[in-house]
């Protein structure tokens, strides 16, 4: 049996949010036209476990209907009719085209049907060659950044600090409180933010972007529009979520010192504190590393990463993990004196090990979504006292 | 974020008497509404007792089947294997499979009864040689019957959809046994048909046993049906199971549709009584005691006005006339497409309803619209989850395929059911989001 095979076979496991719908997650406030070129699935699949805002915040977000014929004779006029009149009915701020497994096969060109659309139209158009085989922070990440490569406008910077919030989308961050707990958090710290993206923020506030400081970048979906807003506006950005009062600390203090230096800081990498067991931690790469810093500096023991996704934000440790299939998440698990993850890898976990329930709305969707705790600030502490292994 | 006030609604409108048949929306980009009642192919499959589903697609077309079966509790009942771009470039699908498969059976205590393997559009399109597959998959697991099962949905609009290919594979794993003569199978149902409607009683009045997959307990149970002396079908999407039954196991298939129309559902009757020699019902009587019940349920709503959409019933038109008829205030009905068995019925409302209102469910518009049907009524009776979104309804029965309500006595029940559920205030976002509603797997 081969190794790609252990690694794509589950038994129990789920998958992650697609990055298709991490296209849409990322879009969803900005107010333009995002299309998933798909027959059907990806968007009850989206608005169903992926998107918490689909029943009372409504967005443009829909399907193109792909068809057995169209895939078959390769025919994408119908697709670019069809975003030509949601474009003259709708009459978005821009619109974005994603691919799903059957265009990722057909080879369609998406990039050049949205170039084709934005001629008919003169309405702005993305074309995101996504496959709907890699996962959410993949989608996202390419989303914010396009939107950014293709809007911000030069601006100075403002004088004192502020930060923008990067990376964020409800299925690192929910609709629990967490958004708002940050946004709290720095406004308590004197530190103002200019725009989050993209949760609660007007189209405005994003394009002021560039007003500011230092970017957070608080999930890996965020480090690339970092790093643009860093070549383009000179910002330097920080990774990490400040998660427990210790780490808040630290956080803040990394803050100030990426405004006055023009370095990035990464205050949740982890102090690689010695010693065997200890806690592996499963999750996105940005929360799961500032959820281990939080705990070593709160425990005073070590801790590790499983991330089972694509991107690192720049922030896992040399003795991370980087693992996708169930045997070796398992066997990653065996050993550790105490699992943080999210609720559906309880199944594989080995007898007698310890489990702390996380949900991840980009894992197990809206099931445990009430369960989420807000892991902002000295809220974590809150939190995490409450559990006792 | 969006100013609703920009969106018109040109094109989500339309009388009955200016509308198009069978479909009288033009297609576009899909909305897709929040109303997850419907089941999909995970609930329906899990039907069959003591069989475990593999998934073997896309990640991103993984992710709502294997969160369907989590949210119904099957984590334990439900595998994946996620293709990923090599195994579209390097042509190894069969062997990934096969591996895959090895792979998930290795962790069980226990094998299944069953395995249903669902492929997916990528497969359907690579060529993938399926037969291989199944063939040394009974070859080196001989006590697991093993099924294809589809998760096509670029199929969607093709001459076979994926509910009926899905409705209909649910019986391909039944084995030749035994005729029993008083044995009937009703297949393709998600819900039992009610045992008050008159088909029920008579088949249990003459001594006849129904089995419906919705009640098997366990593996044998489902494979009785193999057994069945006639086969039934009253959705239109199980007729492509009932008939492959016939074909393959010789059992006689008759459909008798969910009909509102009391011609025909004395049509069903005498069909039924013809080929298994019953005494036909009294079917004045029974038409009698449908069309008191509907009278009651006028009068009880007494003009409140009541949509319907086409989750609620495969024939959304013909309940809408019934209901016209009858002294009910229909107002539109929520659908973007209608089967050829709704002609007439067509044909009816534009001559004798012709402001009845048809609106879409998919149409790109639907998701910004105010959702202010209900208010504009002065209060409005859904039937159907997405006629209940659509309209902002708090007042809905929560129906769905016809709920078991089949025959004269299954529009009696729905006249109750609308007289109770007319009255009775229900919390719709937190009903209509949970998916596959009723589903008892």
């Amino acid at each position: 049996m081969g190794v790609l095979v252990l690694k794509q076979a589950n038994r129990i496991l789920s998958t992650y949010t697609a990055d298709v719908s991490g296209v849409c997650s990322a879009l969803y406030e900005m107010g333009g036209l995002t299309v998933m070129h798909d027959a059907s699935g990806c968007n009850s699949t989206y608005n169903t476990h992926d998107e918490p805002r689909w029943y009372t915040m409504p967005s443009r977000i829909y399907i193109s209907g792909l068809t057995e014929m169209e895939a078959m004779l390769g025919d994408e006029e119908k697709l670019l009719h069809d975003l030509v009149e949601g474009i003259r009915e709708l009459k978005p701020r821009f619109c974005a085209v994603a691919g799903t497994p059957i265009p990722a096969m057909m080879g369609a060109d998406l990039p050049g049907i949205a170039r084709a659309a934005e001629r008919r139209t003169g309405v702005p158009c993305f074309g995101f060659q996504t496959t709907g085989m890699q996962s959410y922070v993949t989608g996202a990440s390419m989303a914010f950044e396009a939107v950014a490569r293709r809007f911000s406008p030069a601006l100075p910077r403002a004088e004192g600090l502020s930060v923008n919030l990067l990376g964020v989308t409800p299925l690192d961050f929910s609709v629990m409180g967490n958004v708002e707990a940050l946004r709290a958090l720095f406004a308590e710290n004197g530190i103002p933010v200019r725009s989050c993206w993209a949760m609660g923020s007007s189209w405005e506030e994003l394009m002021e972007a560039g007003r500011a400081s230092v970017n957070l970048v608080l999930s890996s979906a965020g480090l690339k529009l970092a790093q643009f807003f860093r070549e383009k506006y000179g910002a330097p950005y920080v990774v990490g979520i400040p998660m427990g009062e210790a780490l808040t600390a630290r956080y803040l203090s990394a803050v100030r010192e990426a405004a006055q230096t023009g370095e990035c800081r990464f205050p949740a990498k982890g102090a690689e504190i010695p010693g065997e067991g200890g806690a592996l931690i499963i999750g996105e790469a940005v929360w799961a590393a500032s959820m281990r810093r939080a705990y070593e500096l709160f425990t005073g023991k070590p801790a590790r990463v499983l991330c089972p996704l694509e991107l690192d934000g720049e922030t896992l440790a040399p003795g991370d993990l980087r693992e996708t299939g169930e045997r070796e998440i398992a066997a990653a698990m065996q050993g550790a004196d105490l699992v943080i993850a999210d609720p559906i890898y309880r199944f594989v976990l080995p007898k007698g090990t310890s489990f702390l329930r996380f949900p991840h709305e980009g894992y197990s969707g809206r099931i445990w979504r009430k369960e989420i705790p807000v892991f902002v600030g000295k809220s974590w502490d809150e939190w995490f006292s409450q559990h006792k292994f | 974020m969006i100013d609703l006030h920009e969106i018109t609604r040109e094109g989500t409108v339309v009388p009955v008497s200016e509308a198009s048949f069978p479909a009288p929306f033009p297609s576009g980009l899909e909305y897709a509404a929040p109303a997850r009642g419907s089941w999909n192919i995970v609930h329906v499959g899990m039907l069959i007792p003591e069989s475990h589903q593999i998934f073997v697609c896309a990640e991103g077309c993984l992710r709502g089947v294997v969160l369907t079966a989590a949210e119904m509790g099957a984590f334990d009942r439900f595998s994946t294997i996620a293709v990923q771009e090599n195994n579209l470039l390097d042509g190894d699908m069969e062997q990934l499979i096969l591996d895959g498969v090895d792979e998930i059976f290795s962790g069980m205590e226990k094998l299944p009864r069953a395995l249903l393997l669902y492929t997916s559009c990528i497969h359907h399109f690579t060529g993938c040689d399926m037969d291989y597959v199944f063939k040394k998959l009974r070859e080196k697991y001989p006590a697991v019957d093993f099924t294809d099962c589809y998760m096509n949905p670029i199929m969607r609009k093709s001459k076979l959809p994926p509910d009926a290919t899905m409705r209909r594979q649910l019986y391909s794993l039944l084995k030749p046994a035994p005729r029993e003569e008083k044995l009937v199978a009703i297949l393709g149902n998600n819900e039992r048909l009610s045992p008050e409607g008159e088909m029920m009683k008579l088949l249990r009045a003459e001594g006849y046993e129904v089995l419906e997959i919705a009640g098997c307990k366990n593996y044998e149970e489902y494979q009785r049906h193999a057994a069945a002396a006639l086969s039934i079908t009253t959705n239109p999407a199980a007729v492509p199971g009932g008939e492959a039954l016939e074909k393959r196991l010789s059992i006689p298939h008759l459909h008798l549709p969910l009909s509102y129309d009391f011609e025909e559902i004395e049509g069903n009757l005498r069909a039924l009584c013809r080929r298994l020699s019953l005494p036909m019902p009294d079917a004045a009587a029974l038409r009698k005691e449908a069309e008191k019940a509907l009278a009651h349920a006028a009068r009880e709503l007494d003009g409140m006005a009541v949509s319907i959409d086409y989750t609620a019933t495969s024939r959304p038109l013909g309940l809408a006339k019934l209901l016209l008829e009858h002294g009910f205030r229909v107002v539109s009905v929520y659908a973007d497409s209608f089967s050829a068995a709704e002609k007439p019925a067509f044909g009816w409302l534009r001559e004798h309803a012709p402001e009845l209102i048809l609106r879409p469910t998919v149409q790109m518009k639907m998701g910004l619209l105010p959702r202010d049907e209900a208010a504009q009524a002065g209060g409005l009776l859904a039937i159907g989850q997405k006629a209940a979104f659509f309209t902002g309804t708090e007042y809905f029965v929560n129906l769905l395929e016809g709920g078991g309500f089949y025959g004269f006595m299954g529009i009696k029940q729905l006249a109750g059911q609308m007289e109770a559920d007319a009255k009775t205030r229900k919390d719709v976002p937190s009903i209509i989001q949970v998916k596959g509603w009723g589903c008892s797997c």
